[in-house]
Protein backbone atom coordinates (compact mmCIF):
# COMPACT_ATOMS: atom_id res chain seq x y z
CA UNK A 1 0.00 0.00 0.00
CA UNK A 2 1.06 3.52 -1.13
CA UNK A 3 1.29 6.26 1.56
CA UNK A 4 2.63 8.58 -0.19
CA UNK A 5 1.96 12.74 0.07
CA UNK A 6 -0.49 12.57 -3.20
CA UNK A 7 -2.58 9.56 -1.12
CA UNK A 8 -2.90 11.44 1.55
CA UNK A 9 -4.03 14.77 -0.10
CA UNK A 10 -6.45 13.13 -2.24
CA UNK A 11 -7.75 10.98 0.59
CA UNK A 12 -8.00 14.25 2.73
CA UNK A 13 -10.18 16.40 0.08
CA UNK A 14 -12.18 13.28 -0.44
CA UNK A 15 -12.92 13.04 3.46
CA UNK A 16 -13.56 16.94 3.58
CA UNK A 17 -15.91 17.13 0.62
CA UNK A 18 -17.55 13.98 2.23
CA UNK A 19 -17.53 16.17 5.88
CA UNK A 20 -18.97 19.16 3.71
CA UNK A 21 -21.91 17.07 2.74
CA UNK A 22 -22.54 15.62 6.08
CA UNK A 23 -22.01 19.35 7.91
CA UNK A 24 -24.98 21.02 5.42
CA UNK A 25 -27.30 17.68 6.43
CA UNK A 26 -25.97 17.70 9.82
CA UNK A 27 -26.65 21.24 10.84
CA UNK A 28 -30.26 21.09 9.78
CA UNK A 29 -31.36 18.29 11.76
CA UNK A 30 -29.32 19.58 14.72
CA UNK A 31 -31.29 23.45 13.96
CA UNK A 32 -34.28 20.78 13.97
CA UNK A 33 -33.26 18.79 17.52
CA UNK A 34 -32.19 22.28 18.77
CA UNK A 35 -34.92 24.59 18.51
CA UNK A 36 -38.11 21.89 18.15
CA UNK A 37 -36.81 19.25 20.40
CA UNK A 38 -37.73 17.11 17.79
CA UNK A 39 -35.48 14.15 16.85
CA UNK A 40 -36.97 13.92 12.83
CA UNK A 41 -36.32 10.43 11.69
CA UNK A 42 -37.21 11.94 8.32
CA UNK A 43 -34.53 13.95 7.89
CA UNK A 44 -32.61 11.69 5.72
CA UNK A 45 -35.72 11.07 4.07
CA UNK A 46 -35.81 14.84 2.75
CA UNK A 47 -32.00 14.76 2.13
CA UNK A 48 -32.78 11.25 -0.28
CA UNK A 49 -35.93 13.93 -1.71
CA UNK A 50 -33.17 16.42 -1.99
CA UNK A 51 -31.21 14.25 -4.65
CA UNK A 52 -33.66 12.60 -6.53
CA UNK A 53 -35.45 16.53 -6.91
CA UNK A 54 -32.34 17.01 -8.07
CA UNK A 55 -31.92 14.26 -10.43
CA UNK A 56 -35.40 14.85 -11.75
CA UNK A 57 -34.89 18.17 -12.26
CA UNK A 58 -31.49 17.95 -13.97
CA UNK A 59 -31.24 14.83 -15.74
CA UNK A 60 -35.38 14.10 -16.57
CA UNK A 61 -36.06 18.16 -17.40
CA UNK A 62 -32.74 19.37 -18.67
CA UNK A 63 -31.56 16.26 -20.09
CA UNK A 64 -28.22 16.57 -17.86
CA UNK A 65 -27.04 19.91 -19.17
CA UNK A 66 -24.79 22.00 -17.25
CA UNK A 67 -27.89 24.70 -16.84
CA UNK A 68 -29.90 22.10 -15.25
CA UNK A 69 -27.32 21.12 -12.93
CA UNK A 70 -27.00 24.56 -11.40
CA UNK A 71 -31.02 24.89 -11.54
CA UNK A 72 -30.81 21.73 -9.86
CA UNK A 73 -29.13 23.21 -6.94
CA UNK A 74 -31.14 26.18 -6.82
CA UNK A 75 -35.00 24.44 -7.05
CA UNK A 76 -34.34 21.06 -5.55
CA UNK A 77 -33.92 22.21 -1.87
CA UNK A 78 -36.84 24.07 -2.35
CA UNK A 79 -38.93 21.24 -3.50
CA UNK A 80 -38.05 19.87 -0.01
CA UNK A 81 -38.80 22.88 2.01
CA UNK A 82 -41.78 23.00 0.25
CA UNK A 83 -42.77 19.09 1.18
CA UNK A 84 -41.42 19.97 4.83
CA UNK A 85 -43.69 23.05 4.99
CA UNK A 86 -46.87 20.75 4.05
CA UNK A 87 -45.84 18.22 6.34
CA UNK A 88 -45.22 20.51 9.40
CA UNK A 89 -48.20 22.91 8.93
CA UNK A 90 -50.48 19.50 8.09
CA UNK A 91 -49.12 17.66 10.94
CA UNK A 92 -45.69 18.65 12.86
CA UNK A 93 -47.45 21.47 14.38
CA UNK A 94 -50.32 19.58 16.37
CA UNK A 95 -47.49 17.24 18.25
CA UNK A 96 -45.22 19.75 19.59
CA UNK A 97 -46.50 19.20 22.96
CA UNK A 98 -46.27 15.06 22.92
CA UNK A 99 -43.63 13.26 24.30
CA UNK A 100 -40.42 12.75 22.74
CA UNK A 101 -41.12 9.26 21.98
CA UNK A 102 -44.30 9.96 20.12
CA UNK A 103 -42.15 12.40 17.91
CA UNK A 104 -40.37 9.83 17.33
CA UNK A 105 -42.71 7.60 16.00
CA UNK A 106 -44.45 9.99 14.21
CA UNK A 107 -41.35 10.62 12.27
CA UNK A 108 -40.20 7.52 11.80
CA UNK A 109 -43.81 6.93 9.94
CA UNK A 110 -42.74 9.95 7.98
CA UNK A 111 -39.41 8.24 6.95
CA UNK A 112 -41.49 5.06 5.22
CA UNK A 113 -44.13 7.42 3.80
CA UNK A 114 -41.46 9.29 2.12
CA UNK A 115 -39.95 6.29 0.84
CA UNK A 116 -42.21 4.66 -0.80
CA UNK A 117 -43.43 7.95 -2.25
CA UNK A 118 -39.85 8.18 -3.72
CA UNK A 119 -40.41 4.76 -5.08
CA UNK A 120 -43.42 5.78 -6.64
CA UNK A 121 -42.36 8.76 -8.35
CA UNK A 122 -38.97 7.99 -8.99
CA UNK A 123 -38.84 4.09 -9.17
CA UNK A 124 -36.39 1.91 -7.46
CA UNK A 125 -33.78 2.19 -10.10
CA UNK A 126 -30.19 3.42 -9.50
CA UNK A 127 -30.05 7.46 -11.32
CA UNK A 128 -27.23 9.19 -11.56
CA UNK A 129 -26.65 13.24 -12.04
CA UNK A 130 -24.29 14.24 -14.34
CA UNK A 131 -22.13 17.28 -12.91
CA UNK A 132 -21.94 20.66 -14.80
CA UNK A 133 -18.68 21.14 -17.47
CA UNK A 134 -17.46 23.25 -15.16
CA UNK A 135 -17.18 21.33 -12.70
CA UNK A 136 -16.11 17.88 -14.73
CA UNK A 137 -12.67 16.00 -14.51
CA UNK A 138 -9.86 16.97 -11.93
CA UNK A 139 -7.16 19.19 -11.29
CA UNK A 140 -3.51 17.90 -9.72
CA UNK A 141 -2.36 19.26 -6.80
CA UNK A 142 0.31 17.73 -4.49
CA UNK A 143 0.78 15.45 -7.28
CA UNK A 144 -2.93 13.74 -6.87
CA UNK A 145 -5.87 14.34 -9.10
CA UNK A 146 -8.43 15.88 -7.21
CA UNK A 147 -12.07 16.34 -8.75
CA UNK A 148 -13.23 19.57 -9.28
CA UNK A 149 -16.41 18.97 -7.53
CA UNK A 150 -14.83 18.31 -4.75
CA UNK A 151 -13.01 21.08 -4.40
CA UNK A 152 -16.33 22.74 -5.38
CA UNK A 153 -18.08 21.29 -2.27
CA UNK A 154 -15.07 22.16 -0.25
CA UNK A 155 -16.13 25.93 -1.55
CA UNK A 156 -20.02 25.74 -0.46
CA UNK A 157 -19.73 24.08 2.93
CA UNK A 158 -17.69 26.53 4.37
CA UNK A 159 -20.20 29.12 2.96
CA UNK A 160 -23.33 27.17 3.97
CA UNK A 161 -21.50 27.49 7.58
CA UNK A 162 -21.01 31.30 7.31
CA UNK A 163 -24.81 32.04 6.13
CA UNK A 164 -25.97 30.08 9.21
CA UNK A 165 -24.04 31.85 11.36
CA UNK A 166 -25.45 35.30 9.87
CA UNK A 167 -28.78 33.54 10.20
CA UNK A 168 -28.43 32.55 14.04
CA UNK A 169 -26.57 35.65 14.91
CA UNK A 170 -27.59 38.45 13.00
CA UNK A 171 -31.29 37.95 11.87
CA UNK A 172 -34.45 38.43 14.34
CA UNK A 173 -35.98 35.36 13.49
CA UNK A 174 -32.81 33.68 14.24
CA UNK A 175 -32.39 35.28 17.24
CA UNK A 176 -35.62 34.41 17.87
CA UNK A 177 -35.11 30.87 17.15
CA UNK A 178 -31.97 30.00 19.84
CA UNK A 179 -34.48 31.49 22.47
CA UNK A 180 -36.88 29.45 21.52
CA UNK A 181 -35.10 26.57 21.47
CA UNK A 182 -34.70 27.28 25.45
CA UNK A 183 -37.43 28.49 26.66
CA UNK A 184 -40.16 28.55 23.91
CA UNK A 185 -42.94 29.90 26.64
CA UNK A 186 -41.46 32.63 27.24
CA UNK A 187 -41.09 33.44 23.70
CA UNK A 188 -44.92 33.18 23.66
CA UNK A 189 -45.36 35.29 26.26
CA UNK A 190 -43.11 38.35 24.18
CA UNK A 191 -45.71 38.24 21.80
CA UNK A 192 -44.38 35.88 18.84
CA UNK A 193 -46.07 33.54 17.54
CA UNK A 194 -43.74 29.88 18.51
CA UNK A 195 -45.78 28.21 15.85
CA UNK A 196 -44.51 29.79 13.35
CA UNK A 197 -41.12 29.92 14.48
CA UNK A 198 -41.29 26.37 14.58
CA UNK A 199 -42.58 26.21 11.28
CA UNK A 200 -39.77 28.20 10.20
CA UNK A 201 -36.93 26.78 11.71
CA UNK A 202 -38.36 23.37 10.59
CA UNK A 203 -38.90 24.10 7.19
CA UNK A 204 -34.62 25.83 7.20
CA UNK A 205 -33.34 22.66 8.61
CA UNK A 206 -35.35 20.50 6.03
CA UNK A 207 -34.00 22.70 3.19
CA UNK A 208 -30.81 22.22 4.34
CA UNK A 209 -31.31 18.32 4.21
CA UNK A 210 -32.28 18.56 0.43
CA UNK A 211 -28.98 21.10 -0.42
CA UNK A 212 -27.54 17.91 1.01
CA UNK A 213 -29.52 15.56 -0.94
CA UNK A 214 -29.03 17.96 -4.54
CA UNK A 215 -25.06 18.28 -3.78
CA UNK A 216 -24.37 14.67 -2.73
CA UNK A 217 -26.22 13.63 -5.99
CA UNK A 218 -23.39 14.01 -8.73
CA UNK A 219 -20.91 11.74 -6.41
CA UNK A 220 -23.02 8.81 -5.68
CA UNK A 221 -25.64 6.73 -7.19
CA UNK A 222 -28.73 8.06 -6.41
CA UNK A 223 -31.32 5.48 -4.62
CA UNK A 224 -33.88 4.49 -2.38
CA UNK A 225 -32.28 3.37 0.73
CA UNK A 226 -29.28 6.63 1.29
CA UNK A 227 -32.16 8.33 3.67
CA UNK A 228 -30.96 5.33 5.69
CA UNK A 229 -26.93 5.45 5.90
CA UNK A 230 -27.30 9.18 5.99
CA UNK A 231 -30.00 9.46 9.02
CA UNK A 232 -28.04 7.15 11.38
CA UNK A 233 -24.62 8.80 10.55
CA UNK A 234 -26.21 12.49 10.91
CA UNK A 235 -27.62 11.18 14.41
CA UNK A 236 -24.44 9.82 15.37
CA UNK A 237 -22.55 13.24 14.61
CA UNK A 238 -24.93 15.49 15.85
CA UNK A 239 -24.72 13.40 19.30
CA UNK A 240 -20.86 13.67 19.09
CA UNK A 241 -21.39 17.59 18.36
CA UNK A 242 -22.99 18.50 21.40
CA UNK A 243 -27.35 18.27 20.45
CA UNK A 244 -28.36 21.86 18.43
CA UNK A 245 -24.80 23.18 18.40
CA UNK A 246 -24.21 24.21 14.48
CA UNK A 247 -20.10 24.33 15.28
CA UNK A 248 -20.67 20.87 16.89
CA UNK A 249 -22.28 19.59 13.44
CA UNK A 250 -19.39 20.82 11.58
CA UNK A 251 -16.64 19.69 14.07
CA UNK A 252 -18.67 15.85 14.25
CA UNK A 253 -18.66 16.15 10.37
CA UNK A 254 -15.21 16.55 10.06
CA UNK A 255 -14.32 13.88 12.60
CA UNK A 256 -17.12 11.32 10.60
CA UNK A 257 -15.55 12.44 7.08
CA UNK A 258 -11.92 12.18 7.87
CA UNK A 259 -11.88 9.12 9.79
CA UNK A 260 -13.52 7.14 7.16
CA UNK A 261 -11.62 8.38 4.11
CA UNK A 262 -8.14 7.53 6.26
CA UNK A 263 -9.55 4.37 7.16
CA UNK A 264 -9.90 4.02 3.01
CA UNK A 265 -6.47 4.23 2.89
CA UNK A 266 -5.64 2.25 6.42
CA UNK A 267 -7.69 -0.96 5.55
CA UNK A 268 -10.29 -0.41 2.90
CA UNK A 269 -12.29 -3.29 3.61
CA UNK A 270 -13.17 -1.82 7.33
CA UNK A 271 -13.23 1.40 6.55
CA UNK A 272 -16.57 2.29 7.45
CA UNK A 273 -15.30 0.79 11.03
CA UNK A 274 -12.96 3.84 11.50
CA UNK A 275 -15.58 6.83 12.18
CA UNK A 276 -17.61 4.40 14.32
CA UNK A 277 -14.71 3.83 16.31
CA UNK A 278 -14.01 7.46 16.58
CA UNK A 279 -17.72 8.05 17.64
CA UNK A 280 -17.73 5.21 20.27
CA UNK A 281 -14.24 6.74 21.58
CA UNK A 282 -15.73 10.35 21.83
CA UNK A 283 -18.83 9.03 23.13
CA UNK A 284 -16.81 7.69 25.54
CA UNK A 285 -14.79 10.63 26.56
CA UNK A 286 -17.60 13.36 26.29
CA UNK A 287 -20.94 11.44 26.50
CA UNK A 288 -22.96 14.89 26.06
CA UNK A 289 -21.01 15.60 23.16
CA UNK A 290 -17.77 17.78 22.15
CA UNK A 291 -19.35 21.40 22.33
CA UNK A 292 -22.41 22.96 23.91
CA UNK A 293 -25.55 21.25 23.62
CA UNK A 294 -28.94 22.99 24.02
CA UNK A 295 -30.62 19.80 25.63
CA UNK B 1 -61.85 48.94 33.46
CA UNK B 2 -58.28 47.41 32.53
CA UNK B 3 -57.91 43.99 34.10
CA UNK B 4 -60.61 42.50 35.53
CA UNK B 5 -60.34 38.75 36.93
CA UNK B 6 -63.50 37.02 37.90
CA UNK B 7 -64.22 33.97 39.95
CA UNK B 8 -61.42 31.97 38.21
CA UNK B 9 -60.16 28.77 39.31
CA UNK B 10 -56.85 27.44 38.20
CA UNK B 11 -55.80 24.00 38.28
CA UNK B 12 -52.27 22.49 38.02
CA UNK B 13 -53.11 18.77 36.45
CA UNK B 14 -55.28 17.28 39.28
CA UNK B 15 -54.45 20.05 42.09
CA UNK B 16 -56.65 22.71 42.42
CA UNK B 17 -54.84 26.06 43.49
CA UNK B 18 -56.94 29.13 42.91
CA UNK B 19 -60.45 28.97 44.23
CA UNK B 20 -62.70 31.24 42.99
CA UNK B 21 -59.72 34.89 42.68
CA UNK B 22 -61.35 37.81 41.44
CA UNK B 23 -59.72 41.05 41.26
CA UNK B 24 -59.87 44.32 39.43
CA UNK B 25 -57.25 47.18 38.15
CA UNK B 26 -57.99 50.29 36.96
CA UNK B 27 -56.18 52.39 33.91
CA UNK B 28 -53.28 54.20 35.48
CA UNK B 29 -53.68 51.98 38.90
CA UNK B 30 -50.86 49.88 40.33
CA UNK B 31 -51.94 47.12 42.67
CA UNK B 32 -50.61 44.35 44.61
CA UNK B 33 -51.15 41.04 45.65
CA UNK B 34 -50.28 39.73 48.88
CA UNK B 35 -49.47 36.46 50.12
CA UNK B 36 -46.82 33.75 51.79
CA UNK B 37 -44.92 31.25 50.30
CA UNK B 38 -47.56 29.21 47.83
CA UNK B 39 -50.37 31.33 48.26
CA UNK B 40 -51.20 31.50 44.80
CA UNK B 41 -49.40 34.56 43.56
CA UNK B 42 -47.55 33.87 40.73
CA UNK B 43 -50.47 31.08 39.84
CA UNK B 44 -53.00 34.14 39.34
CA UNK B 45 -50.40 36.40 37.21
CA UNK B 46 -49.80 32.97 34.90
CA UNK B 47 -53.49 32.62 34.87
CA UNK B 48 -53.92 36.34 33.21
CA UNK B 49 -51.23 35.78 31.20
CA UNK B 50 -52.74 32.47 29.73
CA UNK B 51 -49.73 30.04 30.87
CA UNK B 52 -52.03 28.35 32.87
CA UNK B 53 -55.52 28.86 31.80
CA UNK B 54 -58.40 28.49 34.36
CA UNK B 55 -60.54 25.94 33.96
CA UNK B 56 -63.76 28.32 35.30
CA UNK B 57 -63.98 32.00 35.30
CA UNK B 58 -63.32 34.78 32.99
CA UNK B 59 -60.69 37.65 32.47
CA UNK B 60 -61.59 40.74 30.79
CA UNK B 61 -59.07 42.90 29.78
CA UNK B 62 -60.26 46.18 28.53
CA UNK B 63 -63.90 44.56 28.72
CA UNK B 64 -62.73 42.20 26.11
CA UNK B 65 -63.35 38.81 27.57
CA UNK B 66 -59.30 37.16 27.02
CA UNK B 67 -59.79 33.80 29.55
CA UNK B 68 -58.08 30.79 27.94
CA UNK B 69 -56.18 33.15 24.80
CA UNK B 70 -52.50 32.40 24.29
CA UNK B 71 -49.54 34.22 25.61
CA UNK B 72 -48.65 35.52 22.43
CA UNK B 73 -51.95 37.07 21.74
CA UNK B 74 -52.28 38.60 25.47
CA UNK B 75 -48.72 40.42 24.48
CA UNK B 76 -50.01 41.62 21.49
CA UNK B 77 -52.91 43.25 23.07
CA UNK B 78 -51.01 44.85 25.67
CA UNK B 79 -49.98 42.76 28.54
CA UNK B 80 -46.33 42.18 29.73
CA UNK B 81 -45.55 39.37 32.46
CA UNK B 82 -42.33 39.60 34.22
CA UNK B 83 -41.47 35.91 35.84
CA UNK B 84 -40.69 35.87 39.53
CA UNK B 85 -37.87 33.73 38.25
CA UNK B 86 -36.79 36.30 35.15
CA UNK B 87 -36.74 33.75 32.46
CA UNK B 88 -34.19 35.74 29.97
CA UNK B 89 -33.10 33.67 27.60
CA UNK B 90 -29.51 32.76 28.64
CA UNK B 91 -27.88 32.36 25.00
CA UNK B 92 -28.64 35.81 23.89
CA UNK B 93 -27.09 38.97 24.90
CA UNK B 94 -28.70 41.66 26.87
CA UNK B 95 -29.19 43.87 23.78
CA UNK B 96 -30.74 40.69 22.15
CA UNK B 97 -33.06 39.78 24.73
CA UNK B 98 -34.75 43.88 24.31
CA UNK B 99 -34.39 43.29 20.72
CA UNK B 100 -36.58 40.25 19.97
CA UNK B 101 -39.26 41.36 22.49
CA UNK B 102 -39.60 44.47 21.01
CA UNK B 103 -43.18 45.62 19.69
CA UNK B 104 -44.32 48.73 18.01
CA UNK B 105 -47.66 50.19 19.11
CA UNK B 106 -49.55 52.85 17.73
CA UNK B 107 -48.72 55.04 21.25
CA UNK B 108 -47.99 57.98 22.11
CA UNK B 109 -44.03 57.29 24.44
CA UNK B 110 -42.67 54.22 22.97
CA UNK B 111 -40.16 52.34 24.80
CA UNK B 112 -37.07 51.93 22.74
CA UNK B 113 -33.96 50.70 23.44
CA UNK B 114 -32.32 54.03 24.18
CA UNK B 115 -35.45 54.85 26.77
CA UNK B 116 -34.44 51.68 28.40
CA UNK B 117 -31.19 52.52 29.07
CA UNK B 118 -32.36 55.53 30.35
CA UNK B 119 -34.28 53.96 32.89
CA UNK B 120 -31.77 51.32 33.82
CA UNK B 121 -28.37 52.67 32.70
CA UNK B 122 -26.81 49.66 34.42
CA UNK B 123 -28.12 47.43 31.44
CA UNK B 124 -26.11 49.69 28.52
CA UNK B 125 -22.98 49.06 30.04
CA UNK B 126 -23.37 45.07 29.74
CA UNK B 127 -25.35 45.56 25.99
CA UNK B 128 -23.58 42.79 24.72
CA UNK B 129 -22.74 40.46 28.04
CA UNK B 130 -24.97 37.13 27.63
CA UNK B 131 -27.90 36.72 29.65
CA UNK B 132 -26.93 33.74 31.21
CA UNK B 133 -23.88 35.76 32.55
CA UNK B 134 -25.71 38.28 34.62
CA UNK B 135 -26.50 38.76 38.51
CA UNK B 136 -29.23 38.21 39.51
CA UNK B 137 -30.37 41.70 40.30
CA UNK B 138 -29.07 42.13 36.87
CA UNK B 139 -31.47 39.67 35.16
CA UNK B 140 -34.70 41.25 37.27
CA UNK B 141 -33.59 44.37 35.39
CA UNK B 142 -33.37 43.03 32.36
CA UNK B 143 -37.18 41.10 32.94
CA UNK B 144 -38.28 44.23 33.68
CA UNK B 145 -37.00 45.74 30.67
CA UNK B 146 -37.66 42.92 28.60
CA UNK B 147 -41.21 43.61 29.17
CA UNK B 148 -41.63 47.40 28.63
CA UNK B 149 -39.99 46.68 25.10
CA UNK B 150 -43.66 45.21 24.11
CA UNK B 151 -44.88 48.75 24.93
CA UNK B 152 -47.45 47.09 27.29
CA UNK B 153 -50.44 48.79 28.79
CA UNK B 154 -50.62 46.20 31.58
CA UNK B 155 -47.26 45.23 33.38
CA UNK B 156 -47.23 41.55 35.46
CA UNK B 157 -44.68 42.30 37.85
CA UNK B 158 -43.79 38.90 40.14
CA UNK B 159 -42.07 39.34 42.97
CA UNK B 160 -39.55 42.03 41.24
CA UNK B 161 -37.75 42.86 44.78
CA UNK B 162 -36.89 38.98 45.22
CA UNK B 163 -33.32 38.88 45.60
CA UNK B 164 -32.35 42.46 45.35
CA UNK B 165 -30.72 44.56 47.92
CA UNK B 166 -31.83 47.35 49.78
CA UNK B 167 -30.53 50.18 47.66
CA UNK B 168 -32.20 48.02 44.73
CA UNK B 169 -35.39 47.84 45.89
CA UNK B 170 -35.62 51.72 46.96
CA UNK B 171 -34.43 52.13 42.68
CA UNK B 172 -36.87 50.10 41.71
CA UNK B 173 -39.40 51.70 43.46
CA UNK B 174 -38.98 55.24 42.13
CA UNK B 175 -38.84 53.03 38.73
CA UNK B 176 -42.27 51.36 39.15
CA UNK B 177 -43.62 54.71 40.09
CA UNK B 178 -41.77 56.42 36.99
CA UNK B 179 -43.59 53.75 34.83
CA UNK B 180 -46.58 54.55 36.46
CA UNK B 181 -46.65 58.58 35.97
CA UNK B 182 -45.70 57.49 32.41
CA UNK B 183 -49.51 55.81 32.30
CA UNK B 184 -48.80 52.08 32.96
CA UNK B 185 -50.93 50.17 34.84
CA UNK B 186 -49.17 47.62 37.28
CA UNK B 187 -50.40 44.49 38.68
CA UNK B 188 -47.29 43.51 41.35
CA UNK B 189 -47.41 40.23 43.40
CA UNK B 190 -45.05 41.17 46.29
CA UNK B 191 -44.02 39.38 49.56
CA UNK B 192 -42.59 42.43 50.36
CA UNK B 193 -45.09 44.08 51.83
CA UNK B 194 -43.45 47.35 53.07
CA UNK B 195 -42.11 47.96 49.45
CA UNK B 196 -45.07 46.71 47.95
CA UNK B 197 -47.50 49.16 49.60
CA UNK B 198 -44.86 52.08 49.00
CA UNK B 199 -45.60 51.65 45.57
CA UNK B 200 -49.41 50.38 45.24
CA UNK B 201 -53.08 52.70 44.86
CA UNK B 202 -54.89 49.56 46.42
CA UNK B 203 -53.93 46.12 47.59
CA UNK B 204 -54.85 42.46 47.51
CA UNK B 205 -54.10 39.83 50.05
CA UNK B 206 -54.42 36.29 48.46
CA UNK B 207 -53.97 33.02 50.67
CA UNK B 208 -54.28 29.24 50.18
CA UNK B 209 -55.74 30.48 46.45
CA UNK B 210 -58.57 32.62 47.43
CA UNK B 211 -58.55 36.62 48.42
CA UNK B 212 -59.04 36.91 51.63
CA UNK B 213 -59.09 40.82 51.94
CA UNK B 214 -58.14 43.70 49.78
CA UNK B 215 -58.28 47.42 50.45
CA UNK B 216 -56.87 50.74 49.56
CA UNK B 217 -53.07 50.70 50.81
CA UNK B 218 -54.11 52.84 53.82
CA UNK B 219 -56.68 50.06 55.32
CA UNK B 220 -53.99 47.73 54.44
CA UNK B 221 -51.13 49.40 57.11
CA UNK B 222 -53.74 50.11 59.66
CA UNK B 223 -55.43 46.66 59.66
CA UNK B 224 -52.71 44.58 61.79
CA UNK B 225 -54.98 41.89 62.30
CA UNK B 226 -54.87 40.94 58.55
CA UNK B 227 -51.49 41.23 57.99
CA UNK B 228 -50.59 38.83 61.28
CA UNK B 229 -53.07 36.27 59.75
CA UNK B 230 -51.99 36.09 56.21
CA UNK B 231 -48.59 38.03 55.92
CA UNK B 232 -46.79 37.19 58.81
CA UNK B 233 -45.56 40.47 59.55
N1 LIG C 1 -46.13 23.51 38.41
C1 LIG C 1 -46.83 23.22 39.53
N2 LIG C 1 -47.39 22.01 39.68
C2 LIG C 1 -48.11 21.72 40.81
N3 LIG C 1 -48.30 22.59 41.80
C3 LIG C 1 -47.76 23.81 41.70
C4 LIG C 1 -47.01 24.20 40.56
N4 LIG C 1 -46.60 25.47 40.71
C5 LIG C 1 -47.08 25.87 41.91
N5 LIG C 1 -47.79 24.88 42.49
C6 LIG C 1 -48.47 24.96 43.78
O1 LIG C 1 -49.44 25.99 43.68
C7 LIG C 1 -49.53 26.73 44.88
C8 LIG C 1 -49.42 28.20 44.61
O2 LIG C 1 -48.13 28.45 44.08
P1 LIG C 1 -47.68 29.87 43.55
O3 LIG C 1 -46.41 29.70 42.82
O4 LIG C 1 -48.81 30.50 42.84
O5 LIG C 1 -47.44 30.65 44.92
P2 LIG C 1 -46.82 32.07 45.17
O6 LIG C 1 -47.85 32.81 45.94
O7 LIG C 1 -46.34 32.67 43.94
O8 LIG C 1 -45.64 31.73 46.15
P3 LIG C 1 -44.16 32.35 46.24
O9 LIG C 1 -44.29 33.57 47.08
O10 LIG C 1 -43.38 31.31 46.94
O11 LIG C 1 -43.69 32.63 44.87
C9 LIG C 1 -48.42 26.16 45.80
O12 LIG C 1 -49.04 25.33 46.74
C10 LIG C 1 -47.54 25.37 44.89
O13 LIG C 1 -47.04 24.25 45.56
MG1 LIG D 1 -44.45 33.22 43.15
Amino acid sequence: MEFGLAALASQLVVGLSRAMILFIVCAGLSFVLGVLRVPNVAHGSLYMIGAFSAYGIAMRLFGGSSAGFWLALILAPFVVALVSLIAERALFCHLYEREHLMLLLFTFALMLIFGDLVKIIWGAEYRSVSPPALLRGSVSMFGASIPRYNLFLLIIGPLVAIGLWLFTNKTKIGKISRAAAVDREMVSVIGINVSWVFAAAFVIGCYLAGLGGALVAPTVSVTLGMDHTIIIEAFLIVTIGGLGNMWGALVGSLIFGVTHSFGVLLWPQFAIVFPYAAVVIVLFLRPRGLLKSVW
Amino acid sequence: MMLEVEEIHTFYGLSHILFGVSLKVEQGEVVCLLGRNGAGKTTTMKSIMGLTPPRRGNIRFRNEEITGRQPYLLARKGISYVPDDRRIFADLTVGENLEIAARKTRGTEEWDMERIYELFPALKDIESRKGGCLSGGEQKMLAIARALMGNPELLLLDEPTEGLAPVLVHALEEQISKLKNAGLTVLLAEQNVRSALRSSDRGYIIDNGQIRYHGSVGELRENDEVRKKYLLV
